[in-house]
C-alpha cells in the first residue's frame, strides 16, 4: 500500500492487488485502513520516483517495440504500432511480448490495442481482460460497449452525464450532440470523436538521449513514392557517415515521416548485425516503403538508429588466405527477416535428447558456429508428422514389428522392417513420462515406401504406454 | 590485305560480343555430378547444371509429402559448397535426416513463408543475393511466368535453383505435366530396397530417379540406390559389376 498526503490528511494513494481484496481502496484515510487489515504494510508516495521508472519503462519501449513512445499521465504509456507490430510476428505477438516483459519484470500492466488511440485507453483500463485486442475497423463496437469513464473525461462530467441515465459510449453517440457540447463543454465532444477515431490524435514522443538521428525537412510536401524513396536513400547515406564517425553500425533504424496533417508514419527495420552499408540498408527499407501513406504530402521525414552498437571501421584488403572464407549471408538474412519477421528465419541445431520432436533446436542464422550435428546411429525420416498420427497395426508383443498397418484409411503390408529402437521418456522434464517408453521401428511396404512407426509402451510393463501405434515420420 | 585483316578482326568482336550475349544469358558455368557414368554421360552438362532451376517431385505418395525428393534434393546440396537456403511451406521437414545424407545442419538457413506466393519471393530474393550456393523451396504450383523469374534469377545470381514439388492430393500431381521454365526436371519414387543380407530386415533404400525432362537430352529412367551418408547415389550392386541395362529411350517416362 502506498500512503501520501491530501492536504493535512494521510490517504491510501495506491493498493496491490491482495489489498484491495480486502477493501483498502485509494483516497481511504490510512488510520482507517490500518485498522481494518492489520499488519499492512505501507510505502510512502514518492511521485518522483514513479514519474523516474514509468520513464525508464518508456524507453525500454523506445528501443524494443516502436519509434513512437510517449509516457501518458502518472501510469500509462502510449506505444504506436502501426507498421511495427510485423517484427514480432503479428499484433497479437507483440502484445503477449509485451504483457509477458511486464510481468517478468514485476509490473502489473494492462495492455490493449486499438485503431484508435482513445479507444486503446479505454481498453487498457476498462477492458474485460488484462490484454484486449480490438479488431481492425471494429472500434465502433468496442467504444459502444465501454463506460464513459473509459473516454478520459472529467469526473463531474461522467456523474452528470449519468444522471440523464447515459452510461456507455454508445448512449452517448446516439444523444444529439450540440445540447451536450453545450452544456458540458466542447472537450466531451472532442474525446468522443478521438475514441471513435473521427478526429486525429497524436502524441509527442520521447526519444531517447544518445541515439543517432538524422532529419530533413521539406519546402514542398512529398507523397510520389520515388520521391520518397529518394530522400530516404539520402537519409541513410547521411545517417551511415553519422554512425561512421561515431564507430556505430546499427540493428534498429526507426523511419518517421512527419506529414502535413500532423500524423506521423513509422518504419522500422532490424538487422542481424550491427550495420552502416547504405546500399545494403536502403534495400531493407524499399520492402516496406510501400507502407507509408503520405496522406496529403510528407513535409519532414527523421531516421534515427534506435539501437546502435560498436561497429569497427571497414576493412578493404582483404586477406591473403582466401581459403578459409566465409560467405556472409547476413545481408539475405535481414532481407528475409523483415520481410517475412525474424523468427522465421533460422537455422536448426542439435539438442541432446532422444525424442525425436525435441532433438532440434531453432538458433538464429547467425548463431556462432559449432560443427554438431546429430548422431547418425539410426535412419531418420525425412518428414516428421506433427503430431504423430494413429495408426492401426497389429504385432507380436514385446518385440516384433507390425506385419501390416492402416494409416489414412490405406492398409499397407509389411515386407521388411528394423526395429525396434528404444527411447526412453524425460522425466527430468514431466513427472507423466517418467516410465514412458516408446518402440520405433522402420517398415517398408510392398510398394517400397518407407515408414517410421512407434508403439507406446515396452509390450511387458503397462504402466510404460498404452500399446498404441503410431506413424511419426516418413522416410522416402 | 589490310582488309582482310579487318573482316577478321571484326568477325573476332563479333564472336566476342556474342560470347558476352551467351554468358550474361547463362552466367554460371559448370554442373554438379552425381557420380554415376551413366548418368551423367546422359545429361548434356555433366550434371546437374548449375546457376539453373531444376525441379524435383515424389512420386505416388511421395507427391503429397515429397519425402524422397527433399531427401534427392538434400544429397545434391551435400555435394555443394557454401550456404544453403531452404524456404518451407509447412514444417514438416526433419533436419536430422538431412544431416545423416551429408547436408551439415549449419550450412541451411530456414526460412518460413506463409503460402507459395511467399516461397517465391523469398527463393527469388535468394538467389539474386548471390553469395549462396543453392535456394531449395517447396512448393505446388509452378506457373510459367513464376518459373521463368526463378529461372533468370538463378542464373543472374550464380546460385541453382531447386522447386521441390508437392502437392495436397495426388491427383494434382498431374499440373508435373505443364510445361516451365526449368532446366530439367526430375521424379524420385520409392523402390523396394535392396536385396537384405539379413532375411526379414531392411536394405539400402532404392529410388527409382525419373528424369522427365532436360535441356538438351532425352527423357531416363535409372534405378539407383538412394544417398548414402555423403550424399551420393549409387548403382545397385546387380547392375554395377554388369554394363548398365538401361539407356535412353528404352523406358520413356510418361509427362
Amino acid at each position: 500500500m502506498v500512503t501520501g498526503r491530501v492536504g493535512a490528511r494521510k490517504v491510501v494513494v495506491d493498493a496491490d492487488r491482495a489489498a484491495r481484496a480486502l477493501g483498502v481502496i485509494p483516497g481511504l484515510p490510512v488510520a482507517q485502513a490500518q485498522a481494518r487489515v492489520p499488519g499492512l504494510l505501507t510505502v510512502e508516495h514518492a511521485p518522483a520516483e514513479d514519474d523516474a521508472a514509468l520513464e525508464r519503462i518508456a524507453l525500454w519501449a523506445l528501443r524494443r517495440y516502436s519509434p513512437l513512445v510517449a509516457v501518458d499521465g502518472v501510469d500509462g504509456l502510449w506505444i504506436d504500432a502501426s507498421g511495427v507490430a510485423h517484427l514480432f510476428g503479428g499484433e497479437a505477438e507483440l502484445l503477449s511480448d509485451l504483457a509477458s516483459r511486464l510481468a517478468r519484470a514485476g509490473a502489473h500492466a494492462r495492455v490493449a490495442m486499438a485503431d484508435t488511440q482513445g479507444a486503446a485507453w479505454a481498453l487498457a483500463r476498462y477492458g474485460l481482460a488484462r490484454k484486449v485486442i480490438s479488431a481492425r475497423g471494429e472500434v465502433t463496437l468496442d467504444v459502444d460497449a465501454l463506460p464513459l469513464a473509459a473516454l478520459r473525461l472529467d469526473a463531474e462530467v461522467v456523474a452528470g452525464l449519468g444522471k440523464r441515465g447515459l452510461e456507455t459510449g454508445g448512449d452517448l453517440e446516439r444523444t444529439p450532440r450540440a445540447p451536450l457540447a453545450l452544456r458540458f463543454g466542447p472537450a466531451l465532444t472532442r474525446r468522443l470523436d478521438q475514441a471513435y477515431g473521427r478526429t486525429a490524435e497524436t502524441f509527442d514522443s520521447i526519444s531517447a538521449p544518445d541515439r543517432v538521428t538524422v532529419r530533413r525537412a521539406f519546402f514542398e510536401p512529398i507523397g510520389a513514392p520515388e520521391t520518397i524513396a529518394r530522400k530516404t536513400a539520402e537519409l541513410v547515406d547521411q545517417l551511415c557517415r553519422e554512425l561512421e564517425a561515431r564507430g556505430l553500425g546499427a540493428r534498429t533504424l526507426d523511419l518517421i515521416s512527419e506529414r502535413v496533417d500532423g500524423r506521423r508514419e513509422a518504419i522500422r527495420i532490424g538487422t542481424a548485425a550491427p550495420l552502416r552499408d547504405p546500399k545494403r540498408l536502403i534495400r531493407l527499407f524499399r520492402d516496406k516503403l510501400g507502407y507509408i501513406d503520405p496522406g496529403f504530402g510528407i513535409e519532414a521525414m527523421s531516421l534515427a538508429a534506435a539501437l546502435a552498437e560498436p561497429l569497427g571501421p571497414t576493412q578493404t584488403v582483404t586477406s591473403l588466405d582466401t581459403s578459409a572464407k566465409r560467405i556472409d549471408v547476413t545481408g539475405l538474412v535481414d532481407i528475409l527477416a523483415n520481410r517475412l519477421g525474424s523468427d522465421k528465419v533460422y537455422r536448426l541445431a542439435p539438442v541432446d535428447s532422444d525424442v525425436p520432436e525435441r532433438c532440434v533446436q531453432r538458433v538464429a542464422p547467425t548463431a556462432p558456429l559449432t560443427g554438431r550435428t546429430w548422431p547418425a546411429r539410426w535412419p531418420r525420416p525425412s518428414r516428421l508428422l506433427s503430431p504423430p498420427e494413429r495408426v492401426e497395426a497389429m504385432a507380436v508383443l514385446p518385440d516384433q514389428p507390425p506385419a501390416a498397418f492402416t494409416w489414412r484409411g490405406q492398409r499397407r503390408r509389411v515386407r521388411v522392417a528394423d526395429g525396434p529402437e528404444r527411447v526412453f521418456g524425460e522425466w527430468w522434464r514431466r513427472d507423466a513420462e517418467t516410465l514412458a517408453v516408446r518402440d520405433y521401428f522402420s517398415v517398408e511396404d510392398e510398394a517400397g515406401e518407407r515408414f517410421w512407426l512407434y508403439r507406446q509402451g515396452d509390450g511387458e510393463i503397462a504402466a510404460t504406454g498404452d500399446l498404441n501405434w503410431f506413424l511419426h515420420g516418413l522416410f522416402a | 590485305m589490310v582488309g582482310v585483316a579487318r573482316a577478321e578482326s571484326s568477325l573476332e568482336a563479333l564472336r566476342a560480343r556474342i560470347a558476352a550475349v551467351e554468358r550474361s544469358h547463362r552466367s554460371a558455368q559448370g554442373s554438379i555430378p552425381f557420380g554415376i557414368a551413366g548418368l551423367d554421360a546422359h545429361l548434356p552438362a555433366g550434371g546437374l547444371r548449375v546457376g539453373a532451376l531444376h525441379e524435383v517431385a515424389g512420386g505416388g505418395p511421395g507427391a503429397v509429402h515429397g519425402a524422397a525428393a527433399a531427401l534427392f534434393v538434400a544429397g545434391v546440396l551435400a555435394r555443394m559448397e557454401g550456404p544453403v537456403l531452404w524456404c518451407l511451406r509447412q514444417r514438416d521437414l526433419f533436419a536430422p535426416a538431412l544431416a545423416g545424407v551429408g547436408l551439415h545442419p549449419e550450412r541451411v538457413i530456414y526460412a518460413e513463408a506463409g503460402d507459395e506466393k511467399g516461397v517465391l519471393a523469398v527463393l527469388e530474393d535468394a538467389l539474386r543475393y548471390g553469395g549462396l550456393a543453392a535456394a531449395v523451396g517447396e512448393l505446388g504450383g509452378l506457373a510459367m511466368t513464376a518459373s521463368r523469374r526463378l529461372q533468370l534469377a538463378a542464373e543472374e545470381g550464380g546460385t541453382t535453383a531447386f522447386a521441390v514439388r508437392r502437392w495436397r492430393t495426388p491427383s494434382a500431381a498431374a499440373d508435373y505435366g505443364q510445361p516451365t521454365a526449368s532446366v530439367s526436371r526430375w521424379r524420385v519414387s520409392a523402390l523396394p530396397g535392396t536385396r537384405e543380407v539379413v532375411p526379414g530386415l531392411m536394405g539400402r533404400p532404392r529410388w527409382l530417379v525419373e528424369m522427365m525432362r532436360c535441356r538438351g537430352a532425352e527423357a531416363c529412367e535409372w534405378e539407383l540406390e538412394a544417398c548414402d551418408e555423403a550424399g551420393h547415389l549409387a548403382l545397385p550392386a546387380e547392375l554395377a559389376d554388369g554394363s548398365l541395362a538401361q539407356g535412353p529411350g528404352e523406358r520413356r517416362a510418361a509427362g
